[in-house]
């Protein structure tokens, strides 16, 4: 009753093949994207910096690493390593080239990023499921080698770590100390929403029916006229270039300065529990599990103070664990296709309201 | 010494190891042994990961903080005065009650799901487990109890071509459990009927179930000695360092003994551990300096993923056959 | 229609959640110290009993004298388990309330907190942890790394070594391997040791262990049998110290030439190798042990009323008691600056003049209760924000560390103008970095 397709007629193609075909869920999106924008306006600047702003950066990596495990079946633990490529490009990249406006080196980081998803991407076309996720454990462990060991890349700082210049966007301080949190988090939440449109036209595209077709039984793909070193690879290249930008905006609008260590095998798993938990091939998914799995430690700890349980920090901290570990037990027996399919599940329910079926 | 100028990258990788090997034969023969034992040890974590894919095809992220969470409970057991045996047998015990809760909990009601979704459930489990861990034992490192286990410490220095070998004692049990572990499990999957049920249910789960082959009480059973495994691979690793939750992160470096032996063999399991202890052994004394030394992060799956090209189903995996 | 959601997620937490963390800012009559520790994670045998230590001496001011001049601290711990993610939210959280000061606890979480300290106005104390470069007050007024940095303890290692081996001119042609953590925190004195190896003439090998390698050292350790160093060196933290312990033994290093830095040497580190860590050296600037009468005092008024989360036995082990050297310098800090300002309460602008002209001398640490604990705190000032203090040299009996030497001093003239090149170089490329505008207060 609320969420009806019936009544919505097209009359020419484009019409047809719009992002949104229905009215309301192009009510729905402005809404939101409303909502969003005007966040800074009301929250308090632990909300913004502390949980916002790293769960818009993460889910777009989710959404790098779900364009290659979700939509093409490959699985990856290398995304913390992908991000890193992205995030040390960009500071070299803004370090060399200073006059070049920050923000176009965050998203050209992102082709840095491509180019070495490419190259662990090879052996994809020869090892696959598990095998390829340990596979890509050895991007892992060696670019995080290459970080602390070659020290051009911090161009030789004898802290051994990336720090963030001061930048400006229309006389705002948008990176380094004096940034805002609000400034910081309207500049990453355009990005993540201009990827995300991308994002969501490519998949449905016929790129994104490659890849799925891949997914879905490669041999018959291939059978089908699809190139797979090409698909493949493609996948790789465009999810490290999420990721990619994805790890250039964690440390350069978020952190400020990272060591090597901000982008272990940790992250990797992190973002690999946020494709999971949100769902597999949907990008709606990718949100839904960052906000899941990123905003979960940082709350629950201010969650128990703010109910006044009387627990120390660590305490608590340990208490979380086991509750996030619960939880996303929970979430895989409730529901295996992510939460993701949740959603679905309500639109279901709006659709047919007030009736059962 | 040996190179000349334009030769030099070439000779310092084709000649300078190898000279250096000849030059010195006991560092050599004890890189070897470092490297077998260590190779004996990633083999023991990778035991564990085999025998649960095997039966249940779950790619069990936890085995890592099951080592961490087997050796505590022996430790704080015996901590609050348990006698060193018996609480070996309660650790034991407290790996089947894992078990059960694991295949209750979390296998039960996932059964039939895609692999992915097990292996981001036993992820869960990972993640449960440290912070109950760590809310009973604490998270500080506890020393492993070797005395009162009658585990024997100290070194056997052998003279060998003018310089020594030393052999911990610690090592050598290190390698004859693990040996009789993997004999006892050869054993059992072979000769027994419940290891004959097992691999039934590795070939497949619809034929095993319509013979007659409970799954559930199966999969209690490998989980009770992945958690077994677990237990050992604690006690031998503790005793080399100590038991800290930072030891899980050393049981990744099962993964590439994995992939390397294959995800469903026990002997790719021992050979490729010895091939990946060896070879990162070797890698980071021979060749490290080369590279600033400090490879070993990254060595052993560089080793991997060389053999998988050659072989994508790992040594003694499965054939892959694909049929559309 | 996937569209639809995209910020569903976001939207929904951020409306759940926002009026939990509505500023609770109240009338203040007490100064808010967060202590940011680990108990959690592969860090946690390092990080516990400093965070006990810390922790216990601040409620101990409490409990025994009502706070700091009449005003109550009020102690908050946030766990981050040594991960730069907590550490931001930590950092964060308690922003809203007020602190004096923040105590990072991580080389990760100090290079953020570097750069946003001057902004927000929170002064960070870096005890001889973090950025080395930092002690450049002029540069960095903002940060404090008193006692000593890095290069200072690796030149007092040095001295040490030089006074074992006969004078500095005996250490030409012999070999010097240097183990150390493989990041920042084991890297930063690596120029000063080729300085040291040019100058003096002797060989240096070096040793990384990988982060995800802590527990595996044995091919380090099969390295340093193959090139024989006649000293070994290590920069260690969390479960790579216990493990290097152990190998060092098991290849029969000789322990009383293995050198530890201050984060080297707790009590939790030596002991697992047992009798075979007999001799193990590292530097340290605390004194060990419960003797002192704070220490004493700390039993009484927190430990005994069960009011701390360390184990009895744990008090007065080096870590733990590191943990209270740090909050001494926390609450003389204060100190200075209720007595430079005049205010019971003060603000973090506040805490930064305390700290730039803290000075604890001999008699005062008598007065603390922790006669010897310390060297006295003579040299922190506006443009030096560390001191370069004096450390000494302990060494594991089996059973406790034993103070071996003096207070040896660190060679200032080396170290100091290397520190200037290093901030001048951080500044330099932090184009935009901010002049130092804080007025400079004389040390009373």
């Amino acid at each position: 009753m609320f969420y009806r397709e019936a009544g919505q007629f097209k009359t020419t193609y484009r019409g047809d093949m719009t992002v949104f075909p229905i009215l309301q869920d192009r009510i729905g999106i402005i809404v939101i994207l409303v909502v969003a924008f005007s966040i800074p306006l009301f929250s308090s600047n632990f909300m913004l910096h502390a949980i916002m702003i790293p769960f818009l950066i993460f889910a777009l990596a989710a959404i790098g690493l779900n364009i290659l495990t979700g939509y093409t079946g490959l699985l990856s633990l290398g995304t913390g390593g992908f991000m890193g490529v992205g995030a040390y490009a960009c500071y070299k990249l803004a370090t060399v080239f200073p006059e070049v406006h920050i923000l176009i080196w965050v998203v050209v980081s992102g082709f840095a990023s491509a180019a070495v998803g490419i190259l662990f991407g090879l052996p994809s076309l020869r090892i696959k499921g598990f095998y390829l996720a340990v596979a890509t454990l050895a991007s892992q462990f060696f670019l995080s080698w290459c970080f602390i060991r070659i020290p051009w890349l911090v161009n030789y700082n004898v802290s051994n770590a990336i720090e963030v210049p001061r930048r400006t966007l229309f006389g705002v301080h948008v990176t380094g100390p004096e940034a805002t949190p609000q400034a910081r988090y309207l500049v990453v939440l355009t990005i993540v929403v201009v990827m995300t449109w991308l994002a969501s036209n490519l998949v449905r595209g016929r790129i994104g029916r490659m890849w799925m077709a891949v997914r879905d039984m490669d041999i018959a793909a291939e059978l089908m006229g699809i190139k797979l070193l090409n698909t493949k690879l493609l996948a790789f290249a465009v999810s490290s270039f999420y990721c990619g930008v994805a790890g250039a905006m964690l440390v350069f609008l978020y952190y400020g300065s990272a060591e090597a260590t901000a982008f272990s095998i940790n992250q990797s798993f992190a973002v690999l529990s946020m494709v999971i938990i949100g769902g597999l091939g949907s990008l709606l998914g990718s949100f839904m599990g960052a906000a899941l799995i990123f905003m979960l430690p940082i709350m629950l700890p201010q969650l128990m103070a703010a109910m006044g349980l009387p627990i120390q920090s660590a305490t608590a901290e340990h208490i979380s664990f086991m509750i996030i570990g619960a939880l996303i037990v929970f979430f895989l027996i409730v529901e295996p296709h992510g939460l993701a399919r949740l959603w679905q599940i309500a639109k279901q329910k709006l659709r047919v309201w007030p009736y059962p079926y | 010494m040996l190179c000349v100028k334009p030769y030099n990258w070439a000779c310092k990788i084709f000649i300078i190891p190898f000279w250096e090997m000849w030059e010195l034969p006991d560092i050599f023969v004890q890189t070897l042994w470092e490297g077998l034992v260590g190779g004996t040890l990633y083999s023991l974590i990778a035991l564990g990961f085999v025998l649960v894919f095997k039966a249940s095809g779950v790619f069990n992220f936890a085995q890592g903080i099951m080592v961490v969470f087997a050796a505590l409970s022996l430790v704080g057991l015996h901590a609050i005065g348990v006698p060193a045996f018996l609480a070996l047998a309660l650790a034991a015990v407290i790996m089947l009650v894992l078990a059960i809760s694991v295949e209750r909990i979390v296998l039960r009601p996932l059964v039939n799901q895609p692999d992915i979704i097990l292996f981001m459930a036993t992820f869960g489990l990972t993640y449960f487990l440290i912070g109950f861990g760590e809310l009973i034992f604490g998270g500080d490192p506890k020393l492993m109890i070797t005395k009162q286990l009658y585990i024997p410490t100290g070194t056997y220095s052998i003279d060998f071509a003018g310089g020594r070998v030393e052999l911990q004692k610690l090592d050598i049990t290190a390698m004859v459990v693990a040996s009789t572990m993997v004999a006892v499990l050869a054993v059992f999957f072979s000769k027994t009927r419940i290891g004959r049920a097992l691999r039934a249910v590795a070939d497949s789960h619809k034929a095993a179930l319509s013979v007659g082959i409970s799954l559930n009480q199966i999969w209690v059973i490998v989980w009770f000695a992945a958690g077994l495994v677990a237990l050992v691979t604690g006690i031998m690793w503790g005793a080399r360092s100590e038991v800290s939750f930072a030891l899980e992160i050393i049981a990744l470096k099962a993964l590439p003994v994995l992939i390397l032996g294959g995800f469903t063999s026990i002997p790719g399991a021992i050979v490729g551990g010895l091939i990946i202890g060896i070879g990162e052994k070797v890698g980071e004394i021979y060749w490290g300096p080369l590279f600033g030394r400090g490879i070993e992060s990254w060595l052993a799956y560089m080793i991997a993923l060389i053999f998988l090209l050659f072989r994508p189903q790992g040594l003694f995996g499965e054939k892959i056959i694909e049929r559309v | 229609m996937r569209m639809k959601g995209l910020l569903v997620g976001a939207v929904l937490a951020a409306t759940a959640v926002t009026p939990a963390f509505v500023s609770n800012a109240s009338a203040q009559d007490s100064i808010y110290v967060p202590l940011f520790s680990y108990r959690t994670g592969p860090f946690a045998n390092s990080g516990i009993p400093i965070a006990n230590g810390m922790a216990d001496y601040l409620n101990m001011l409490n409990e025994r004298d009502g706070g700091i001049n009449g005003v109550k601290l009020n102690v908050e711990e946030c766990e981050t388990g040594y991960n730069t993610e907590k550490g931001v939210a930590c950092y964060e959280s308690t922003k809203a309330k007020n602190p004096v000061v923040t105590n990072p606890y991580s080389t990760g979480i100090t290079l953020q907190l570097i750069p946003r300290a001057s902004v927000d106005k929170i002064p960070v104390l870096s005890m001889a942890y973090g950025l080395s470069a930092s002690a450049v007050g002029q540069s960095f007024p903002w940060v404090f790394n008193p006692p000593a940095t890095y290069w200072d303890g690796l030149s007092m290692i040095m001295k040490y070594i030089a006074e074992k081996e006969g004078g500095f001119e005996k250490l030409k042609g012999k070999t010097i391997g240097y183990i150390f953590f493989d990041g920042g925190y084991g890297r930063e004195p690596l120029p000063l040791l080729e300085i040291f190896a040019k100058k003096y003439g002797f060989e240096t090998k070096l040793y990384p262990v990988p982060p995800a390698e802590m527990q595996n050292q044995s091919g380090q350790w099969l390295n340093v049998r193959k090139d024989k160093p006649d000293w070994m060196i290590m920069w260690g933290w969390g479960a790579m110290n216990p493990t290097a312990v152990k190998e060092a033994a098991r290849i029969k290093f000789p322990m009383d030439k293995f050198v530890g830095i201050w984060w080297s040497g707790g009590d939790d580190d030596a002991r697992p190798a047992g009798d075979d860590a007999k001799g193990y050296l590292t530097l340290n600037f605390n004194g060990v042990g419960a003797q002192y009468p704070a220490v004493q005092d700390i039993i009484k008024h927190v430990v005994a009323k069960g009011k701390s989360q360390t184990q009895a036995d744990k008090v007065g082990e080096n870590l733990y008691n590191r943990g209270i050297y740090n909050s001494v310098l926390i609450a003389e800090g204060i100190r200075n600056a209720q007595k430079i300002t005049g205010k019971k309460v003060i603000t973090g602008e506040d805490m930064r003049r305390g700290l730039e002209s803290l000075t604890i001398t001999q008699a005062r640490w008598k007065e603390l209760g922790l006669e010897g604990f310390g060297a006295p705190i003579t040299a922190v000032n506006c443009t030096d924000h560390n001191g370069h203090h004096a450390a000494y040299m302990q060494q594991w009996n089996g059973k406790n560390w034993v103070k071996i030497t003096d207070w040896i001093s660190p060679m200032k003239e080396e170290v100091r103008p290397l520190l200037e090149a290093a901030a001048s170089d951080y500044v330099t490329k932090n184009a935009g970095w901010p002049k130092r505008t804080e007025s400079c207060d004389r040390p009373s």
